[in-house]
């Protein structure tokens, strides 16, 4: 794993720059990211936030170089780890990326694990490919990594089938999955959706307390505003597979640029306020395959004006001078409130 | 009550656990649903919230009739419904709807929105004016294009399926809506426009609604009144103020202090509840959230804490350092205002 | 990585998501065939086919064994217009009838063999599958013991032993018989989409607004349980010929003076050096219309199934 070269000093851990990827189905093209950029630094907890069909799961799919090709064709853009180019690598040197460096783990952890395997199986596995591992040293550290996890008993359960865990205890095994191989950074899909509220609270201390061991770089993908709020340093918030806002969390609840992302924080109801008026925004998350000419987010935004929205695609654009990009004609108005 | 217009009494369904496929033989039974009691006013929305195997989805089905208890009753204007011959369930029916969860799969992909719409006239009879006509004032009701009758579920949206699953449950102007998970499966930007939705029809229709969810924030919003579900049990009852702003089961408490607020500025310490909620085919003696509590003694082993209100105890009357009570139905016997950890 | 399977999942829900915008399953469907040229392959033959054991008299100027001549058995072909002065295109068979005509003829007893056969055990597995997926308990405990016990029986042996016992059957009882054997499989086919089905939502939705057995029944389950059933009954026409020509061939299926392609090969199987031509003429008929219909089955399949979209 020490084949990769030394970065340039400031180059960033992860690096994504105008990601497109499109599905050719029969008959239709659908557009799932539209030119996505971002950055990852060491440690840093980024949150990709968007609603079904923003392209935020496609878009880790295809950093991480499991698009099912076809349908899925990545038509441009780069990802960058430590400054190496991942996008036009053959599958073999990809690979060795993929787990040692970047690793992911996914909503649904029944349907990532393999039914037929013991789980300290499945676990050390992935040690003796990737690290040449003898199968007692790579049981042994099945079993650490389990128990790092926080699995109960890790020791005796390592023997147990996927189906005899629950929900929560799952997604720790894929945790620990990706964890063993020590990766750079870590992709999380929506990691606690399928999960209840006590057990998501869990998943997610136990996730901040193994970035801060690991000084990993995590990039959470979901559609909660109240995760996000909780555990990210950054946001970029994704609408029909562009960015339309990024910023420092505190700024972009605060100080919200883009009408999308303003209008999602009036349509969150609140377990800590009484009687808040929710101000939902109108019409539906666009059809892929149709995306809305000029400003994708305009026939549903109440701020569109006729002269420039519906023809005009507004670039994401540094709106206060500090870091805090928003990708709308008007950012200034909405930030005025 | 004349103002309560479902009454639910020590409602319980058991599963039974069978074995085998010839000679099958019961091997244990799941309590899904174990003595829940509750009543709901006219006009008020009931919130019941709960993680996944608590047992609300089968209440809610038990509300329905679509299943029968074990024992217990549910009465609909003092009738009750499981005593019901077929016809007079079927009466039933036009007072009692339900909104079901998944737009995606509540909608048979068959039917037009029209056909959808318009079943309950096939089943219980034309309206006034004409099936057709009702049909599209529906539509315009939910806030959908009348003209769309003709088209199949899978040509609108998530938010628009769940629309005509409202407009649906809206035709044979019920009394009373069971919502199961009404807006969880659908976005954040969307859920919004169907809770209005909501809100905005029970004014206007005067209905009354059991809304049941797992996501504490959207039972906020939307309810008067909030019941906390635990294995199959009611842990806490009580109204919306009383229930989020001075929850006194330290079930609720962890659960409340579990659920992200979207505001950075106020990242809290959740309690982490340690394990997995205990299987519903062999719960926990005594109090069920004890296996999991902070506070547990041995009292909770052994004596089963009451769905009742509490007295606050000073420390000389053996409680540590003081209890506030309840002063809404908690099923602790440290029912307290302050956590442990406070 | 072990987590190809659930991404695969992931896009294909996205995708099918934003294709599917328009119109319902069999209209898609249509839309889906129309571009195969299997379809179009398969459909050509098979209407040819059917004329054939419709309205024979397309082809041919004869009647079934008519103008028969022993004289000329086993002549060899003659001009290729069959309804021309001397006109054999196939030449004679054994009896000295034309083969060409009897050929023609040959093709409505597998016909009406594999309609009926398939008509018999579709009725028998949507009666029974639904009652028994529906309804459940013992009703279902009932009908799932019959179809096993029925399941248990070999096909052809049961064929062989009931068509032996009465032989003067004709193309009628034949039909009944092999009905009476083929409905297990579709039944329990039938069974299995209405179990997945009945639980579904819309059906709970439906009895929430007090709908009755029968139009749950008839509203709700069969219109979406019935797809893959009709499916496999396409495909099992063609593999009812397939038996029926088995019999045939055996000596237990029709007998003379009926003609069917399997009687042509069972008697052609002796010459088959001399006059291979009276093998193969049937031979490729037969093939080609029990290939058809797994074709014509295949395509629809596909064209029925989301996931493939």
């Amino acid at each position: 794993m020490t084949n990769t070269p030394d970065p340039a000093p400031g180059t960033p851990l992860l690096q994504v720059e105008d990601l497109r990827v499109e599905f050719r189905m029969r008959g239709s093209t659908v557009n799932a990211v539209n030119g996505l950029s971002y950055t990852l630094a060491e440690g840093e907890t980024l949150a990709i936030l968007g609603e079904s069909g923003s392209g935020k799961s496609v878009s880790a799919q295809a950093v991480m170089g499991i698009l099912d090709t076809p349908p899925a064709y990545v038509t441009g853009g780069a990802v960058r780890f430590r400054g190496t180019e991942l996008l036009g690598l053959p599958e073999k040197k990809r690979r060795i990326y993929r787990g040692a460096h970047i690793a992911m783990i996914f909503q649904d952890a029944l349907s990532a694990l393999n039914p037929v395997h013991r789980v300290g199986d499945q676990i050390a596995e992935m040690l003796i490919v990737h690290k040449g591992m003898s199968r007692g040293d790579a049981r042994k550290r099945a079993v650490e990594l389990m128990d790092r996890v926080r699995i109960p008993s890790a020791a005796s359960r390592a023997s147990d089938y996927p189906h005899q865990f629950s929900g929560g205890m799952r997604q720790r095994v894929m945790i620990a999955m990706a964890l063993a191989l020590e990766p750079d950074v870590l992709i999380a899909d929506e990691p606690t959706t399928a999960l209840d509220v006590t057990v998501q609270a869990q998943i997610m201390k136990l996730l901040s307390d193994l970035q801060d061991e690991m000084a990993m770089g995590l990039i959470l993908i979901t559609h909660d505003l109240g995760v996000v709020a909780d555990v990210a340093d950054r946001i970029v918030v994704m609408y029909a597979g562009r960015v339309v806002e990024q910023a420092e969390v505190k700024e972009l609840y605060a100080r919200p640029a883009h009408p999308y992302t303003e209008g999602l924080l009036a349509s969150v109801p609140r377990v800590d306020v009484r009687d808040r008026a929710l101000t939902p925004i109108k019409g539906a998350p666009p059809n892929l395959a149709a995306i809305p000419a000029g400003c994708p987010f305009h026939p549903r935004c109440p701020r569109a004006r006729e002269e420039r929205c519906p023809d005009e695609v507004p670039a994401l654009r540094d709106v206060t001078g500090t870091g805090h990009g928003s990708a709308c004609h008007y950012a200034e108005e909405v930030l005025g409130g | 009550m004349a103002d309560e217009i479902l009454q639910v009494e020590n409602l319980v369904k058991h599963f039974p656990l069978t074995q085998g496929v010839v000679f099958k033989h019961q091997v244990g039974q799941v309590k899904a649903v174990d003595g829940v009691s509750f009543a709901l006013h006219r006009g008020e929305t009931l919130g019941l919230v709960g993680e996944s195997g608590c047992g609300k989805s089968t209440l809610a089905k038990l509300l329905m009739a679509l299943e029968r208890p074990t024992s217990g009753s549910v009465r609909f204007e003092d009738q009750d419904v499981f005593a019901l011959s077929r016809a007079e369930l079927r009466r039933l029916r036009r007072r009692v709807q339900m909104v079901l969860q998944d737009p995606y799969t509540s909608l048979n992909p068959r039917m037009t929105v029209g056909d959808i719409v318009g079943e309950p006239f096939a089943i219980h009879g034309d309206p006034e004016g004409g099936r057709r006509r009702r049909v599209r004032e529906l539509l315009e009701v939910v806030g959908l294009d009348p003209d769309h009758v003709n088209r199949y579920p899978h040509q609108f949206s998530g938010g628009q399926r769940q629309r005509i699953g409202i407009a649906r449950a809206l035709a044979l102007r019920p009394d009373v809506i069971v919502c199961d998970e009404p807006v969880s499966a659908l976005d954040v930007s969307v859920q919004a426009q169907v809770m209005n939705l909501l809100a905005d029809l029970q004014k206007e229709f005067g209905l009354s609604y059991v809304f049941i969810a797992h996501d504490l924030a959207v039972v906020r919003h939307i309810s008067d009144r909030v019941a906390v579900m635990y294995l199959g049990k009611i842990v806490e009852i009580g109204d919306e103020e009383q229930i989020y702003d001075h929850p006194t089961h330290p079930y609720t408490q962890a659960l409340l202090s579990a659920v992200p607020v979207p505001d950075p500025t106020r990242r809290g310490t959740p309690i982490v509840l340690e394990g997995d909620v205990p299987s519903p085919t062999n719960p926990p003696s005594g109090c069920r959230f004890r296996t999991r509590c902070w506070k547990a003694q041995d009292v909770c082993a052994t004596e089963e804490p009451l769905l009742q209100v509490r007295a606050a105890r000073g420390p000389d009357d053996g409680a540590d350092g003081g209890v506030t009570g309840s002063s809404h139905p908690s099923a602790c016997h440290f029912a307290d205002e302050k956590t442990a950890r406070d | 990585m072990s987590e190809a399977g659930s991404d695969t999942l992931a896009v294909a829900q996205t995708g099918s998501d934003v294709a599917g915008a328009s119109a319902s399953l069999w209209s898609d469907a249509w839309r889906a065939l129309r571009r195969r040229v299997v379809f179009w392959v398969s459909v050509v033959i098979l209407v040819v086919m059917a004329l054939m054991a419709v309205f024979p008299s397309l082809f041919t100027d004869r009647g079934v064994n008519d103008r028969c001549d022993v004289r000329f058995a086993k002549h060899a072909p003659s001009s290729w217009n069959p309804f021309g002065a001397g006109g054999h295109p196939f030449g004679y068979d054994m009896h000295g009838c034309d083969y060409w005509a009897q050929i023609v003829h040959g093709a409505r007893a597998p016909m009406i063999v594999g309609f009926v056969v398939t008509g018999i055990a579709l009725t028998l597995s949507i009666t029974l599958g639904s009652l028994s997926g529906y309804f459940g308990r013992w009703l279902d405990a009932l009908i799932s013991r019959i179809t096993d016990i029925f399941f248990g029986l070999p096909l052809v042996l049961g064929a062989l032993v009931i068509l032996t016992a009465f032989p003067a059957h004709g193309v009628w009882t034949m039909s009944l018989v092999l009905g009476v054997l083929w409905w297990p499989t579709m039944t329990r086919l039938m069974r299995g989409q209405v179990l997945s089905v009945r639980d579904a939502d819309y059906v709970q939705a439906a009895r929430v607004l007090g709908a009755g057995d029968l139009r749950i029944m008839a509203r709700h389950i069969l219109p979406n349980a019935i797809a893959p059933v009709f499916v496999y009954a396409m495909l099992n026409v063609g593999v009812v010929i397939g038996y029926e020509a088995t019999l045939d061939y055996l000596g237990v299926g029709l007998q003379y003076p009926t003609v069917s392609w399997g009687l042509q090969l069972s008697q052609a199987q002796d010459v088959f050096t001399d006059y291979p031509y009276l093998l193969i003429y049937p031979a490729v008929l037969l093939t080609a219309t029990v290939l058809s219909f797994l074709l014509l089955g295949d395509a629809v399949r596909d064209a029925l199934d989301p996931k493939l979209r």
